[in-house]
């Protein structure tokens, strides 16, 4: 009994650890002071803010958007590469392997420069396409790595059973392949979707100089003391923190009904 | 106009022609578009830092940007600095991960599962932003003092704080799989909790430990926003060397340098961990 | 008749995997229309890849598939009209039943011939219309019991069922062959039992050819019209579950199908085997001192009260199996297999008689000498009445003999081989003899000489235990000469019985 309470305990100071900043944030962006520990009184200004000040609307938008762009990008290029890897035996296979696993381990700061360096030297200069492409090194890797144990999964007599019956290669791939490892595509897609979002210094290395996304905006504003707009990013965080709160009890109570479902 | 039509004969369409397909469609050829993909964007990049980092600032082959690097000890007590630094946050890490996830996998599987997801959601909100919020907290609360001892401590906390869910998550999904009955056996034949504990559960769970340590000992060798934030500038890591010669000091060749003993670094790291162990990697488990 | 035509042969079919495996070799086979045809082997005998060449998932290395004559080996499986159920079935998980079993169908294409009003006619290309899958889908489930599972996913299903969706999935398509790839491997045995009178009962109803894949000789027993046995690529008999369980070709597949004594014996005579030192009349014709392999199922072995029968023993061992008990008499040294109704208990002094057309008797695939040994203190070793010089070394590779004697494994451990019990292999062409009694390690007589063409082959047979040496040489010798075999060292190999304890 002891030992379940001080397990709870120390549970729960590691959540704490990991949650008061967020939840300073989050009562922090109800008041309109530049520093949080200055309580201005209690208002929406920072949110009103969020959605009218065309800076902040622009840099969110270029956030959101090159995430999902590379996302996607990745995740077709990722599964694909997945698909064929864990088909082919042979060297060539085993080379794509090595070289998708170096981008897994390489740090993110020699992927940024040795990305900036092609640019820079060989062709297109830092433009949307170069960011794009930064991104997609970044996820295309860990998309692979979450659709490969999906494949090894699968009953690999699924594919034969689909060419018996009849189908086609192709189309054995796309109605019996595909949905089977569903689930690590959209895992996969999820994953590129948070690296993306998150990413700092892959983006600082391949941007257009005029381009900003939350994390070079939020990063350079510190530096150069500039923070007339932070404040109402407490807003967003405030926003993404009830959306992941929404989407963890939509996962709870779909996985209850599973649950009865198979009962 | 079909309609109209009057239907003579319905047979099965049959492909009578017994001849193989000139053109065999192979799966394996999915994954070109990848390869050439990394060929140009993984490997290629590459050999250009290992090109600048074999030559001098007027295109010589020469070794004087690593002799230039161990030769300052500025560069090579940051080298140090940064490797002091990732011991500890990987050592916390698991300090603090590996009871967690202990407790989490002993849990009824859907209650861990959503204390799991509290502890890997805050990977979602931008880390710059979370970093900052941390700092004003630590500010808040006076544990931000002005020194140089603190501004070292603070940036482990700032680590730690970051790269935590990284080791909580690949130790979890390791020790969820453990096979229950091993653990009975290990009591049936009369080993105590702490034994088993020792001699089972901990062996056993030894390839998350590895795999967790790599996703958050490399990574804090050159996340240099953290080091920036935490460090009040006075903490400097190897990775912002790097971006330093690549920014302010223009140093292409010394930055390419320093990329190469970075990335010798961590594929040692990775080969004395037993190799780089893709199943049970952090980011790539499937939640 | 229709039922005679060939529906599919395989002609020289070979298949050797990349690591030179050959999992396959020169199979030839015909199978007739309507046949239920069972491959049946152990595991890795090359049943499924043979199979699976069939279903053209696996490419021959060399050899044809003809179906109706036509040869099909480069045809990819999409574009034959043959189907398989599949070992673990192979549902599509993320499709409900209704859609499982409507996929080969919506797969199909219709040629469909139109006429215009100005008579002119031209084709067009279909699918299947909805309400003709949906008829089809529902007649296929009536026909494996499954009438209303439409809608239901595939994860509720039971392990029966499952069986049962993948069967309908099949048959659906009408193919011009159903594969069955060990379908019943995952059942419990009781429905086991029950699929295989409903999986024959309807191979009978809709006269398709079935090709079935099992290693469960019961079940090709139960199932089929022809058994095709196989071992290590090669076909080892075809023929009716009736000949092949009464008239083994050979002692593997006597072994395979049912249970069976298999001793090795020698032709004394006209229709006259000697084994378990008895000799036996018998009704196959083999040339006098023949080695040969003799069966006996145990159901066909008669217990009789001690001096009434052939051969004397004494019951080692009993087990009531329900039906009947199963009794183990020991002769010498030599263990028979006995079922009897009537139980003679453990340590009873009985006999047995075998009748003549129980005792199947098979050439021998002689290859080399094999004894049971054992080490004595000198290093030497101990068989067939003899004491042959040998290299002990060869049980631990990388070990030595010390000066004691003792043999030293390259991990340092100290072994006394003493009194250890080995196999001993003595190859047909290793063994010589002398006329000099003192030169080899055993004495014994000639027995027989057999003219092989180029060269003799002798038995040689000790007197006490009547042990034989069988070898080749070039040498002419006389029948009952008197000789001492010689083995050189290096020629005897050993393998222990058991691991010893160090």
């Amino acid at each position: 009994m002891i030992k379940k309470i001080l397990s709870w305990l120390f549970l729960a100071l590691i959540l704490c650890f990991m949650y008061v900043p967020i939840l300073v944030l989050i009562v922090y962006s109800f008041t309109d002071s530049t520093i949080i520990g200055n309580w201005n009184g209690f208002s929406f200004n920072l949110y009103v803010k969020l959605f009218t000040e065309e800076r902040i609307s622009k840099m969110l938008f270029n956030t959101v958007s090159l995430a999902i762009i590379a996302a996607f990008l990745s995740t077709v290029l990722g599964t694909l590469g997945a698909i064929g890897l864990y088909y082919s035996k042979g060297k060539f296979g085993k080379c794509i392997k090595g070289a998708s696993s170096i981008s897994v381990i390489n740090a993110e700061i020699v992927t940024a420069i040795s990305l900036a360096l092609v640019f820079s030297l060989i062709a297109f200069g830092k433009t949307y396409f170069s960011l794009i492409i930064g991104h997609m090194v970044l996820c295309t890797p860990f998309v692979v790595l979450s659709v490969t144990p999906k494949l090894k999964q699968m009953d690999s007599s699924m594919y034969e059973a689909a060419l018996d019956l009849g189908a086609s290669p192709a189309k054995a791939l796309f109605k019996v392949v595909l949905p089977e490892i569903l689930p690590g595509i959209f895992s996969g897609f999820m994953l590129a979707i948070t690296l993306s979002l998150d990413d700092y210094i892959v983006t600082a290395f391949t941007k257009p100089v005029t381009f900003d996304t939350i994390s070079t905006y939020v990063y350079n504003a510190v530096k150069n003391q500039a923070k007339s707009e932070l404040p109402a990013l407490r807003a967003l965080s405030a926003i993404i923190f009830v959306i992941m709160i929404i989407v963890v009890v939509v996962m709870n109570i779909r996985a209850n009904k599973k649950t009865e479902e198979i009962r | 106009m079909t309609s109209s039509c009057k239907t003579v004969k319905r047979e099965e369409f049959k492909n009578d022609d017994f001849r193989p397909a000139k053109i065999s469609f192979s799966r394996k050829y999915l994954s070109v578009p990848y390869g050439l993909f990394l060929i140009l964007f993984v490997v290629l990049p590459f050999l250009l830092i290992l090109y600048y980092a074999f030559t001098s600032k007027t295109g010589n082959f020469s070794f004087e940007n690593f002799v230039d690097f161990f030769s300052n000890p500025t560069s090579v007590s940051t080298l140090f600095i940064s490797f002091i630094i990732a011991i500890i946050t990987t050592g916390l890490c698991i300090l603090i991960g590996y009871p967690v996830a202990y407790i989490l996998s002993k849990m009824k599987a859907k209650k861990g599962f959503i204390l799991l997801l509290l502890f890997i959601m805050p990977m979602w909100i931008n880390f710059v932003l979370r970093a900052m919020a941390m700092k004003e907290v630590m500010t808040l609360l006076g544990i931000f003092a002005k020194s140089d001892a603190y501004n070292f401590i603070n940036t482990v906390i700032g680590m730690v704080y970051d790269f935590l869910p990284f080791m909580i998550l690949p130790l979890y999904s390791i020790l969820i799989k453990q096979d229950k009955s091993l653990i009975e056996a290990s009591y049936d034949l009369g080993a105590t909790k702490a034994q088993t504990f020792r001699k089972v559960v901990l062996p056993l769970s030894l390839p998350g430990i590895v795999s967790g340590s790599t996703m958050v000992f490399l990574p804090s060798m050159s996340a240099y926003v953290i080091s920036d934030t935490f460090g009040n500038g006075k903490i400097t890591i190897i990775g912002k060397l790097i971006e330093e010669q690549f920014g302010t000091g223009a140093n292409w060749n010394a930055g390419s340098a320093i990329a190469i003993i970075l990335l010798i670094i961590m594929f040692a790291c990775t080969f004395l961990c037993g190799g780089f162990n893709e199943e049970s990697n952090a980011r790539g488990t499937n939640i | 008749m229709e039922k005679n035509e060939k529906i599919i042969e395989l002609v020289n079919l070979t298949r050797q995997y990349e690591d030179g495996v050959v999992a396959v070799d020169n199979v030839n086979l015909y199978v007739r229309k309507g046949e239920f045809i069972t491959f049946l082997g152990p595991s890795g005998c090359g049943k499924t890849t043979t199979l699976r060449m069939i279903a053209g998932f696996d490419k021959p290395t060399s050899g044809k598939i003809l179906l109706n004559g036509k040869d099909i080996s480069e045809l990819p499986p999409n574009k034959r009209p043959i189907n398989t159920v599949f070992q673990r079935y192979a549902l599509f998980p993320h499709m409900n039943v209704f859609d499982n079993i409507a996929f080969g169908l919506k797969m199909k294409r219709l040629k469909v011939t139109y006429e215009d009003e100005n008579g002119k006619q031209f084709d067009k290309i279909e699918k299947l219309k909805k309400w003709e899958i949906a008829e089809k889908v529902e007649k296929a489930l009536k026909m494996v019991d499954l009438e209303g599972f439409e809608k239901r996913s595939i994860s509720t299903l039971s392990g029966g069922q499952q069986q049962r969706v993948a069967i309908a999935r099949a048959i659906i398509n009408e193919p011009q062959i159903l594969l069955l790839d060990e379908p019943l491997g995952a059942l419990d045995l009781k429905m086991r039992k029950d699929m295989q009178l409903e999986l024959k009962a309807l191979h009978d109803n809709i006269g398709i050819t079935f090709i079935y894949v099992t290693h469960d000789q019961e079940e090709a027993l139960t199932m089929s019209d022809t058994i095709v046995v196989m071992k290590d690529g090669v076909i080892q008999q075809i023929g009716t579950p009736t000949d092949i369980y009464n008239e083994p070709k050979n002692s593997f597949v006597a072994d395979f199908i049912g249970e069976s004594n298999i001793f090795s014996g020698t032709m004394t005579g006209d229709k006259k085997v000697r084994f378990i030192g008895h000799t036996f009349d018998c009704v196959d014709d083999f040339p006098k001192n023949e080695k040969v392999d003799v069966v006996v199922r145990p159901e066909d072995v008669f217990l009789m009260d001690e001096d009434k029968g052939q051969v004397k023993g004494v019951i080692t061992s009993s087990i009531f199996k329900g039906v009947h008990y199963e009794m183990v008499m020991t002769v010498g040294k030599t263990e028979v297999v006995i079922q009897n109704t009537v139980e003679r208990k453990v340590g009873e002094k009985v006999s047995i008689y075998i009748r003549p057309d129980d005792i199947h008797i098979m050439e021998k695939e002689f290859s080399s000498n094999k004894y049971d040994g054992y080490i004595t203190k000198k290093n030497t070793v101990c068989f067939a009445d003899g004491e042959f010089d040998c290299d002990v070394t060869q049980l631990y590779p990388g070990s030595f003999v010390d000066e004691e004697g003792y043999l030293i494994t390259p991990d340092g451990d100290k072994i006394d081989l003493t009194d250890v019990d080995v196999s001993v292999e003595v190859g047909l062409k290793d063994i010589e003899i002398s006329d000099d009694a003192d030169a080899g390690g055993a004495v014994g007589n000639i027995v027989s000489m057999i003219y092989k063409g180029d060269h003799y082959q002798l038995i040689v047979r000790t007197d006490e235990n009547e042990e034989d040496f069988v070898f080749d040489t070039e040498d002419t010798w006389n029948e009952n000469d008197r000789v001492s075999v010689i083995i050189p060292k290096e020629k005897i190999k050993l393998t222990l019985k058991k691991e010893i304890k160090r």
